[in-house]
This record gives C-alpha cells, sequence and structure tokens, in this order.
C-alpha cells in the first residue's frame, strides 16, 4: 500500500517538502475537521461533553462547532431521526459544500436503536451516505473520538486529487 | 403590541428558507429545527415587524419517537430506559417518578435505604440538570466561559454516576419495587467530597454571570411570565416558582421520603429570565443541603421491596440456587411485574418541572395507557404569548431560561 | 382538603357529575356537554386552577364507549389532584367541547390528543396536529393502528425522490415480544404480539 504520508528530514533536504499532492490536502483536511453538530437527542449532550474540557475535542482541531453547514465538513448526526426531521437533515446535508462526511452518532443515528416505532426513521443511512457508525446508547466522548479518529484515517486514505477535478463520488443512495 | 392587521404569512414547510418579504413589510423568520438556540430540534415560525416580534408559532414534533406507543408493548421494567431518554439532562430523576408511578398502583412501598438512595440521585440529577441550564444560558447570553466550567463540574457527577449505576447518563437505574443495585463502598464519602467542592464552582459561575452589566441587560425584564399567566399555562418547576408561586411537589405533596430534609424553595418576583437564572442557581445550593442530610442520616436495611414476590426479582444468588426464585424471576421477566388493575396519576419535581405519568392498568404486566405529562410540552406552550413584543436577539434568552428539553416534549 | 363533605357538596352544586372512585385522587365522570361549565367552576369557586393534564384512552375497538378524555387538575390550596372522564358519544367520529378557553394550557395538550387519537374538540382556536405532520392520516395511539407504523410518503416529496426513503413499517421481526400474561406458565412465554410478517416477508404480502 503506498503511504500518503509526509515524510522529510529538513536537514537534509530543506524546507522544500516534495510529496503527493494527495499526502498534503489530506493531511490538512484530516487535521481541522470542522463537525456541524445535527445535535437531535441524548447523543447531542455527549457531544457537548466532547467538546468540553475533560475530552477535550480541540486536540483534533475540531472544536469549532459551527451551526452553519456552509462553514463545516462533517455533519455529526446525534440522535434519534424522526421521519418529520429526516427532511431537515437532509437539507442541511445538500447544503454542505464539498467535501463532506457524514457521522452517525448512536444507536439511533445509526439504526433507529431502541425506537422501533412508527415515527422513527430506523437509521439515518437512508436519507444520507454514512461514513462512520457510533455505536453506543449514548456512545461515550472517547467513542466519539475514536469514530472522528477513523474518519480522520478514511480522509487520509481518499484520493483527492481525483475528486478536485470532478464531482464529489456519493454513496448510491437508491440502494 | 402591534396587532396583525393582513394575511397569515406562511413560511410553509421550507426548512432552509431564511425570511420571506411580504408587501406590508413584515418578515417572516423560520428558527429552524436545527439551530444552537433552540436546545434541540424545536422550530419558531415568526413574523417580526422590524426587530420586533409580532408572531410566534412554535411547531413541535421533530423527536417524537412514540414513546407512548411503545409502552404499551413493554413490560414495565422493559420500558424504564425510554424515561431515561425523556429528559435527557436528568434521567435519574425521570427513572424515579415512573418507578413510583407504578409502586403508587401496585401498593408497594420501598424501604427506607431505597427512598434515601431514590432522594439522593434525584438530587444528584437536579444538580446535574441546573449546571447544564444554566451553563447553556450563558452561552445563549453570549458568554461561553461558565458553559466549560459547569460542564467540568458536570462531569465530575457523570463519575458518579457512572459508578453506581453503569453509565454516564441514560441510567436506567430504578426498578419497579426498588433500585437495580446497590451503592457501592466508598461511594457516600465521594459525593460528600464532590458537594463540598461544589459550592465553589458555583460561586464562580455566579461571579461572571450574576452581576454581569451584560447579563443583567439581556435577561431582566424579558421574557416576565406573570402569577395568572403562569398558572394558566400550566407551567410548573423553577419557571413557576419564578413567577412567585409557591408550588414544589417536594414540599407540597412529599414522596419518597422528602419530608424528612430540611430545605427552602426560592421563589422568583418578577417571572422574568433573570428570576429563573436566580431560581436555579439557588436550587442548586439547596440541593447540596439535601444531599448532605441525606448522607448524614442514611439508613441501612434492604435496597427493594421483599414482599413485592411478584414485581421485583430476587437476588441473583437466591436464582441461581433456589427453585422458588428461579421460577419468581422468569414470571417477573417474561411476563413483566404483575400490577393490578386501575389508574393512578404521580408527579414528581423534576428539574424541568413536574413530570406526571398517568397509567391505566388492566392487570398484567403491560401497561395498557401510559401518558407522560412532559414539563418542558406545558413549559413551552407559553411561547405564543410570551415572545410577541420581544425583539429578536431576546429569543434566545427567553428559550434558554425557559430550560425546556426537546426529549420529554416530544417524547 | 379534600374530605367527604368538599366531595358531597361538589356533588350537589355540580349535579352532573358521577362519583367514580377516590383511590389514588378524587376521580369523577362528566358528560361532555358540561364539561367547559365543570371546569370553569372549578376554576372559579373551588380553587383547581391549575390544569396539570388533558389526555385520552382508547378503550379498544370492542368497548362501548370508545374514546374517554382524561382531566388532570390541581389546587395550590387543596393540595390534591382532581380527575375527570369524559366519555366522548361517538366511536367514529369522537367529538367534545374545548376548555383551552378557560385553561389556556389546554390549547397544546388538546392539539396532541387530537394529533394522537382524533378526538376533535370545538371551538379550539387551532387544532391542527402537533407531533405528527400535517399530512399524516392516522392517529398512531389509537389501539387499531401498529407499533410499527402504516406506510405512508415522506413528508418532504423533493428529498424522498433524490434518497428513495419512505416511511417504511419499523422492522419488528414479528412484533414487540411481550408475554400474554394469561392461562398457563407454559404458555407464558413472550410471544410476538404481530406474528404476521418480519423482516424478510413483509406485511401484507
Amino acid at each position: 500500500m503506498i503511504s500518503n504520508e509526509v515524510g522529510y528530514n529538513s536537514k537534509v533536504e530543506g524546507e522544500v517538502i516534495v510529496t503527493k499532492a494527495d499526502a498534503v490536502i489530506n493531511w490538512i483536511r484530516k487535521h481541522s475537521v470542522w463537525p456541524m453538530p445535527m445535535g437531535l437527542a441524548c447523543c447531542a449532550i455527549e457531544l457537548m461533553a466532547s467538546a468540553a474540557s475533560r475530552y477535550d475535542i480541540s486536540r483534533f482541531g475540531m472544536e469549532v462547532m459551527r451551526f452553519s453547514p456552509r462553514q463545516s465538513d462533517c455533519m455529526i448526526v446525534a440522535g434519534t431521526v424522526t421521519y418529520k426531521m429526516a427532511e431537515v437533515v437532509r437539507r442541511i446535508y445538500d447544503q454542505m459544500g464539498d467535501p463532506k462526511w457524514v457521522v452517525a452518532m448512536g444507536a439511533c443515528a445509526s439504526t433507529g436503536g431502541m425506537y422501533r416505532s412508527y415515527a422513527v426513521m430506523q437509521g439515518v443511512d437512508t436519507i444520507v451516505p454514512v461514513d462512520v457508525y457510533v455505536s453506543g446508547c449514548p456512545p461515550r466522548p472517547e467513542a466519539l473520538l475514536d469514530a472522528m479518529m477513523k474518519l480522520q484515517d478514511k480522509i487520509g486514505n481518499e484520493s483527492s486529487v481525483k475528486n478536485l477535478r470532478g464531482k464529489q463520488e456519493t454513496a448510491d443512495l437508491s440502494v | 403590541m402591534s396587532t396583525l392587521t393582513t394575511k397569515e404569512i406562511s413560511v410553509g414547510d421550507i426548512g432552509a428558507r431564511a425570511a420571506v418579504h411580504s408587501d406590508n413589510e413584515r418578515m417572516a423568520l423560520n428558527v429552524g429545527p436545527s439551530h444552537p438556540t433552540t436546545h434541540g430540534v424545536l422550530r419558531l415560525m415568526m413574523e417580526l415587524d422590524g426587530d420586533v416580534i409580532t408572531k410566534c408559532d412554535p411547531v413541535l414534533g421533530y423527536l417524537h419517537r412514540g414513546d407512548e406507543k411503545i409502552a404499551e408493548n413493554m413490560t414495565y421494567n422493559q420500558f424504564v430506559p425510554y424515561t431515561d431518554r425523556l429528559d435527557y439532562l436528568a434521567p435519574l430523576a425521570n427513572n424515579v417518578a415512573y418507578a413510583l408511578t407504578v409502586e403508587n398502583l401496585a401498593g408497594i412501598e420501598v424501604p427506607e435505604r431505597c427512598q434515601a438512595i431514590r432522594v439522593l440521585v434525584c438530587e444528584m440529577a437536579r444538580i446535574s440538570s441546573h449546571l447544564l441550564g444554566m451553563g447553556v444560558f450563558g452561552m445563549d447570553a453570549g458568554a461561553w466561559t461558565p458553559f466549560m466550567y459547569t460542564f467540568t463540574e458536570r462531569e465530575k457527577l457523570y463519575t458518579l454516576f457512572e459508578e453506581l449505576t453503569g453509565a454516564r447518563f441514560t441510567t436506567s437505574y430504578t426498578r419497579i419495587g426498588g433500585v437495580a443495585r446497590d451503592i457501592p463502598d466508598g461511594w457516600l464519602p465521594r459525593v460528600e467530597k464532590f458537594c463540598d467542592q461544589l459550592p465553589k464552582a458555583i460561586n464562580e459561575v455566579e461571579k461572571l454571570l450574576t452581576r454581569n452589566r451584560i447579563f443583567l441587560d439581556r435577561t431582566e425584564g424579558i421574557g416576565a411570565i406573570s402569577k395568572d399567566q403562569a398558572i394558566a399555562y400550566g407551567l410548573t418547576g423553577p419557571n413557576l416558582r419564578a413567577s412567585g408561586v409557591d408550588l414544589d411537589l417536594r414540599k407540597d405533596k412529599p414522596y419518597s421520603g422528602y419530608d424528612q430534609y430540611e430545605f427552602d424553595v426560592p421563589i422568583g418576583t418578577k417571572g422574568d429570565c433573570y428570576d429563573r437564572y436566580l431560581v436555579r442557581i439557588e436550587e442548586v445550593r439547596q440541593s447540596i443541603l439535601i444531599i448532605k442530610q441525606v448522607i448524614a442520616s442514611f439508613p441501612g436495611g434492604p435496597w427493594y421491596c421483599e414482599d413485592a414476590k411478584k414485581i421485583f426479582a430476587p437476588p441473583k444468588e437466591k436464582i441461581m440456587t433456589s427453585m422458588e426464585e428461579l421460577i419468581q424471576n422468569f414470571m417477573i421477566v417474561t411476563e413483566g411485574p404483575q400490577v393490578p388493575p386501575g389508574e393512578v396519576y404521580f408527579e414528581a419535581e423534576n428539574p424541568k418541572g413536574a413530570l406526571g405519568f398517568y397509567l391505566v392498568s388492566k392487570g398484567g404486566g403491560v401497561p395498557y395507557r401510559l401518558k407522560i405529562r412532559a414539563p418542558s410540552f406545558c413549559n413551552l406552550s407559553i411561547l405564543e404569548e410570551l415572545v410577541p413584543g420581544h425583539m429578536l436577539s431576546d429569543i434566545t434568552v427567553i428559550l434558554g431560561s425557559l430550560d425546556f428539553v426537546m426529549g420529554e416534549c416530544d417524547r | 382538603m379534600i374530605d367527604d363533605d368538599f366531595v358531597k357538596s361538589l356533588l350537589e352544586k355540580c349535579s352532573y357529575l358521577v362519583l367514580r372512585h377516590q383511590e389514588d385522587c378524587l376521580t369523577l365522570d362528566c358528560p361532555a356537554d358540561s364539561v367547559v361549565a365543570f371546569s370553569k367552576h372549578l376554576r372559579d369557586e373551588e380553587t383547581f386552577d391549575l390544569l396539570v393534564d388533558l389526555t385520552a384512552v382508547d378503550h379498544g375497538e370492542t368497548a362501548d364507549t370508545r374514546f374517554s378524555v382524561v382531566l388532570h387538575f390541581y389546587s395550590l390550596i387543596h393540595r390534591s389532584y382532581l380527575r375527570a372522564h369524559i366519555a366522548c358519544a361517538d366511536n367514529e367520529a369522537p367529538e367534545i367541547p374545548s376548555i383551552s378557553a378557560v385553561f389556556p394550557a389546554a390549547n397544546w395538550h388538546e392539539r396532541e390528543t387530537f394529533d394522537m387519537f382524533g378526538i376533535k374538540f370545538t371551538n379550539h382556536p387551532n387544532l391542527k396536529r402537533i407531533l405528527m405532520w400535517d399530512e399524516y392520516p392516522y392517529f398512531p395511539l389509537r389501539k387499531d393502528f401498529p407499533l410499527a407504523g402504516i406506510d405512508v410518503p415522506l413528508p418532504a416529496a423533493d428529498v424522498a425522490e433524490v434518497t428513495g426513503a419512505d416511511v417504511d413499517p419499523a422492522p419488528m421481526m414479528g412484533g414487540p415480544f411481550v408475554s400474554s400474561g394469561n392461562g398457563r406458565m407454559s404458555d407464558a412465554e413472550p410471544r410476538a404480539k404481530d406474528e404476521s410478517w418480519t423482516e424478510d416477508s413483509i406485511k401484507g404480502s
């Protein structure tokens, strides 16, 4: 597997890095993922706790939780998505600019959780393509941070240059 | 306050549209369900005249999960996790309220140790909920630091809850007839230590907010609810008490042994946002007093109702070794705690207000109808009358001061 | 204090009331056409000025009166609750007068009861759905409505077009597993309440 890591020794090579464009772009993207907290229910409280001082999501550059989709990279769907709310979630996803990722936090966002009822959408992946699923009800902040690190790994392995030229591939939603 | 003259301006159901200008210069603004100030998924469809709000129509239901229908299909103990997720800032208090409702109908009384445990966790949940409420209220008014301070204290509470119940929040701790497990060794001194250092943290938050000129300007006189209005709209909890009505179910209809403890109930005078903030801060201090009293007089004895043979499962050692307890456990798990037919209504003083459960049972282990009387639902109903006349930036402060949770509002 | 004298005097003043029981709180039966007058009397004369809850109970499709609306009042003076059951006359299209003019708190509660049960409240200022979306065709808390829900199109047509999403019945894998509670112990194993469909063979197929 070709590594996208940036590796150089400044004493040997000087202050100029020669590397792949992908490596640099992915490195920049993954270390400043700005989440759009779609905080719907109880998982939002754990999301807030992970942004607070004990589990400091700021270590990863992700403390900028702006509620504006235009300024964010990753939508963290935290909480139960009901059919009434589904439209809003999808619209906000559409308003986010490329590149964008989605993290389904918690059991309710992943599969509907313990709410098997008439009003709850059984998983947000019905309407948006999800990159990382986090299990837990609610997931501990450590679990969320682990998920964000997995997302960082996923971003690190993307072929960003190819996507820059054309439209970003999205998952096949008709399945 | 100007009256509406022309046709209804409707934004339609398009969530992201920011504003639509109409011909008589009223602007329709949709503070959509995904918004940081709405504390969850509340949608406000408002009409503005410049900066002044003339009409406010809250739209709920974005978190309606069908809890009441689910309750008709679950046994009483199976429903306890759903009660956690009602007011998810103080899950233990919801658990206790639900357990007390079913126990009232079943006619069983839990022993003193269990009552003391329940009072203890209810007050800790109250502290947790008010800390978050006030931290986020400060954030709504523009102050970021109190949020960080209160969250640090809440993390200490979470550690205590995790030691007791296994989960940070969403604890599902109570069972019908008792609690899930007894308190671990050394837990009470840790709670006491937490209570000893908490007043210092509250003082820090108060130093930042209570006499802060900006905070006072933003909250004093805003969102004033009169006594009659509060009663007419069914408000309960700190919102009602800030308007000057002395209604605290822990004093008026004491449950779970609350009458043994001495504490004061803060009552406000003007019913504005500042009063609601002050009432909550003082309630935290009173909760610390109650916790100290509970720990000082903590009784021994059983932590579950030993007489409730068809309701509370016997301890694990007995189940594994004795036939009768094995069958008892089997019946309780599969059929559910057997509750006699009848109806009951019970309200507990939750941090958000009075959380009530109306339970209709036709016998057996599954409820026939469970209505959850959510305090946030009733607290929010006043918005239509309260908000018009205020300016747009007052919305965040009013919503923050009402301290509601959409999880219990929509159920 | 809610003692026997109070109950007697209340039943005398409002002769249309019938005492149901007094197990956990005073519970009365009130006919639908007197409910506004009764609530006014409670608020003005008897100090029950806090409307705590307004809900309904569906007694099943085979019951004589299928729907009854249940009101809970609280008095700060007496420090107790009062419950009133109001039977809805019509089982198909139940309707009772609204008390939102007397108790503004009833406004949203009545909307929710309408949303969940389909009980209409006459003279209500704004009887719309409150928890489900406006175009939802069913009343979820009725006993004939399944927990999993019924197939309806997603409320937002354009989102449904792009994503192909639909309001599908939740996968119950046969239904919630609860025991019937009656009969022999060997039959007391939890059974699926609705055994007609699973994830593989969907309902109606």
